[in-house]
């Protein structure tokens, strides 16, 4: 982060572009003047990307936080920012600002039996914990991954969910919302699979993050196999301008996303997610 | 498949979780053991629901097809899964197709077998019926998520 003015943006350049699916790209930075120490952050934190005369958007960083010398993103084109970001080509400048906010507890998480549950472009923030858990996969009981996506052409980082299953012993389980009869794996609600894991849930954390409605969902079956809310850990996101905790657009309750989130434990935002009116 | 074999399969499946003992071997009067080979058709729409099944391994897909677009597969069942209610509601008919996608090892229960049991003893109807009920609650819940398009595809 700059550390004079967090407001002001540094230049990146794209060093590389890969398109994920139809509409989820990644993009690789570099340091327009290159150098520096790379860009070191935590897993579950985000930066301010500015397109150049278009705007500014916050997006998770996606990348490995053991190699901090790429910074990567990935985007899904849902409006004017994303999608003039999503057709930048290796060479374009943009700026950034970050990393902001709170991170997965990865280092508390050491010792126990980890359970992600992650629909659609949820994943992309959650990779650079499971990157970081890798890293030491010694130090964590079982690892599960549950993904769910809105069909098999929605699914991001496929090859990479392969490898880790056998790598690094991670136990993924994918499911889509409806198929062709092409695809030979799980059809039905992300939610459905929590209840077939099998671990220890008095020594386990749990990691959400997609559409809110999934995570209150996916919560409703983490009670039912004796996860408690304060090892729980959700990604909340609203719309966000400062993303220093000055200008107050992505309060939620007592809170700001941006510096409080986005990775809250669960108990500490309990009697307000979910509220209709918030 | 002996009748002991039976017995104790039913009594590990979440289905039957703490179900009375004696309901238990009344139900297993009406099992039988199967094995479906990946692709192999389990039932198609509209043939008459005779059976239904717990599933011990492997992966059911339920089909949906609608005219000339093809099937789709709105849903796959697994280890601790139960395929099919329709043995319980008139007039008895499949609504959708369910093929193996790969190795299944299931219990058959004969629905009319079933169906008469019931009849015979409402407690065991109420117990059996309480737990398909769930499961059509928790069935009803996930279409309403998967309706609801949550992952939500942004129109261009
Ligand atoms: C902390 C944080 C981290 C985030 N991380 C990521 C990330 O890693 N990858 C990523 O792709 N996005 C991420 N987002 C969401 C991203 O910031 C928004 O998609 C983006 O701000 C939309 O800006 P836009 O100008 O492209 O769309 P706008 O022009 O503002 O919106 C266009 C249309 O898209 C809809 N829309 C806006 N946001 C979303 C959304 N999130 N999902 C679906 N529809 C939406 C709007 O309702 C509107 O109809 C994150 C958000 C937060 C708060």
């Amino acid at each position: 982060m700059n550390p004079v003015n967090p407001m002001l943006p540094e230049v990146f350049k794209i060093r590389r572009s890969a398109q994920n699916t139809e509409d989820v790209f990644t993009l690789e930075l570099e340091r327009k003047n290159g150098g520096g120490a790379g860009f070191p952050f935590k897993p579950g934190q985000f930066n301010m990307l500015y397109v150049f005369g278009v705007g500014e958007v916050p997006i998770s960083i996606s990348g490995d936080p053991t190699r901090p010398h790429s910074l990567v993103h990935t985007t899904r084109a849902v409006g004017t920012v994303t999608r003039t970001l999503c057709q930048l080509k290796p060479g374009d400048e943009m700026g950034v600002r970050g990393p902001f906010g709170t991170s997965w507890p990865v280092e508390e998480a050491e010792g126990n039996d980890i359970v992600i549950v992650t629909g659609g472009i949820g994943l992309a923030p959650l990779r650079p914990a499971l990157y970081q858990m890798f890293a030491r996969r010694e130090r964590y009981g079982k690892i599960y991954l549950l993904y769910g996506a809105r069909s098999p052409g929605d699914l991001l980082y496929m090859d990479e969910v392969g490898l880790w299953q056998h790598q690094y012993r991670i136990e993924t389980r994918v499911t889509v919302d409806a198929a062709r009869r092409d695809w030979k794996g799980n059809v039905g609600v992300v939610t459905h699979l929590v209840g077939k894991i099998s671990i220890d849930p008095v020594h386990t954390m749990a990691f959400i993050c997609g559409p809110e409605i999934m995570m209150r969902f996916t919560r409703v079956e983490l009670t039912r196999i004796g996860v408690s809310p304060d090892r729980t850990f959700i990604s909340m996101e609203r719309n966000m301008k400062c993303a220093v905790g000055f200008c107050g657009h992505c309060q939620y309750g007592p809170h700001f996303i941006c510096k409080d989130g986005p990775v809250f434990r669960f108990d500490r935002i309990q009697n307000i997610f979910g509220r209709r009116e918030i | 498949m002996e009748i002991d074999t039976l017995d104790r399969v039913l009594s590990q499946h979440p289905f039957f979780q703490s179900l009375d003992e004696g309901y238990r071997k009344l139900i297993v009067g009406c099992a039988s053991n199967v094995v479906f080979q990946a692709g192999e058709i389990i039932f198609r729409e509209g043939e008459s629901a005779d059976h239904f099944y717990i599933i011990r391994h492997g992966r059911v897909a339920l089909e949906m097809h609608n005219g000339g677009k093809g099937p789709i597969i709105v849903e796959t069942l697994g280890e601790g899964d139960v395929l099919g209610w329709s043995w319980l509601v008139p007039p008895y008919h499949w609504r959708f197709d369910a093929h193996a996608v790969e190795l299944t090892r299931a219990i058959a229960l004969d629905g009319q077998c079933l169906r008469k049991k019931c009849y015979e003893d409402h407690s065991l109807g109420y117990e059996l019926l309480m737990r398909i009920v769930n499961l059509i609650a928790e069935r009803l819940h996930a279409t309403r998520m998967q309706l609801m398009d949550v992952y939500g595809n942004v129109k261009h």
